[in-house]
């Protein structure tokens, strides 16, 4: 049980990017597919953050704490930082083109958009 | 790929990930217990290289600057793409459109969203200045500032959010801050020291402007991440901004 317990963050992740990949297998609607991607991604988070965690561990900022003081791993904390953002700017950039899809199709399921036209 | 046929592909795949995933999980070190060196390393000796007290702001603007280079231009590209996917061709007949929001909101709302959107752009400076210090920095400031021309968005009307937003000087800011960053890492070069090396004098710690290039570097960071977001709500926004849609 105690194991089982220890892997916590690791099944979460495992449920958000199954809740993602789910969605877009059984996706309609290209909307509903570039937020499922978004839930499928933040899975990473979960994954990334539950590995820095440290039992004990202060958050990596030395005010007030000893700079030799043990802290949770802070490269992890720096990489989901960046990522957050950058994904933001994505999920726009997707929906983007999801509008330019229908403009050009005049569908908007991913079953529909069969051939490629230029 | 039809519907059926992703689902019975992913009903085979799945579980077999799944089985694989729990297979490495459970060999993981157990949650809490993280061995990893290099965190350790810089936890230990941020504060008496570069004199900053948040380790996670070092590692982005100053360690590992050109890996966050990378990313910030990943934003730029994405935004340059955007704004060419939803451009409208020069050649397209506009007409105007039946959007009008030229009257004003209740009193209430604009009452409260003026001191709102001056608390906005405070704590969006200084989170976006303070980076080198306590946890923030240029990533989550940009976001805050961005917010502050969308209050007014919502509890003005249109013309003033253009007023704000205007397209060019949004424009010019994104990339006077991807171009900053940029310069401020090829500056060393020119020094004769290798890329990113903090060459600013690091001053004392606890101080703002203290830790050299990370400050500087996160207020770039800042001013890009801002002008990126505006300019995506912007462009999304842009049929309703200018009141001109395309003629059918």
């Amino acid at each position: 049980m105690q194991h089982v317990l220890n892997c916590t963050p690791y099944f979460v992740a495992a449920w958000l990017f199954f809740c993602g990949l789910y969605g877009l297998v059984t996706s309609r609607h290209l909307v509903h597919s570039v937020i499922s991607l978004a839930i499928l991604q933040s899975s990473t988070y979960m994954l990334l953050l539950g590995i820095g965690y440290r039992v004990g561990g202060a958050a990596p900022v030395f005010v007030g704490i000893a700079p030799g003081q043990l802290t949770v791993d802070p490269i992890v904390q720096a990489l989901m930082l960046t990522d957050i953002v950058v994904e933001a700017v994505v999920v726009a950039l997707l929906l983007a083109m999801v509008v330019k899809a229908h403009e050009k199709s005049g569908c908007v399921s991913p079953t529909d958009l069969r051939t490629m036209r230029g | 790929m039809t519907e059926r046929w992703r689902i019975r592909v992913f009903l085979v795949a799945g579980p077999i990930f799944l089985g694989l995933y729990c297979y490495a999980a459970m060999n993981l070190p157990a949650w809490g217990s993280y061995r990893g060196p290099y965190g350790d390393a810089i936890s230990r000796l941020v504060v008496y290289q570069r004199h900053a007290t948040d380790a996670v702001n070092a590692i982005n603007y100053d360690y590992r600057a050109f890996d966050t280079l990378g990313e910030e231009f990943i934003l730029f590209t994405a935004v340059l793409g955007v704004m060419m996917l939803l451009r409208r061709p020069d050649d397209v007949a506009m007409r105007r459109a039946k959007v009008s929001d030229e009257g004003k909101l209740s009193t209430t709302v604009r009452a409260i969203a003026g001191p709102a959107l001056l608390v906005t752009v405070l704590f969006g400076l200084y989170i976006a200045l303070h980076g080198q210090l306590t946890p923030g920095g240029g990533f989550q400031g940009g976001v805050i500032l961005a917010t502050g021309p969308l209050l007014v968005y919502v509890c003005e009307n249109t013309k003033a959010f253009r007023r704000i937003t205007s397209h060019a000087a949004i424009e010019v800011i994104e990339a006077l801050g991807a171009g900053g960053y940029a310069l401020i890492g090829l500056s060393g070069l020119a020094m004769g020291v290798p890329l990113f090396t903090n060459i600013l004098p690091l001053e004392t710690t606890g101080d703002v402007w203290s830790s050299g290039t990370i400050a500087v570097i996160s207020a770039c960071v800042g001013l890009e991440v801002t002008a990126a977001f505006l300019l995506v709500v912007f462009t999304y926004l842009e049929e309703i901004i200018s009141g001109q849609v395309p003629q059918e």
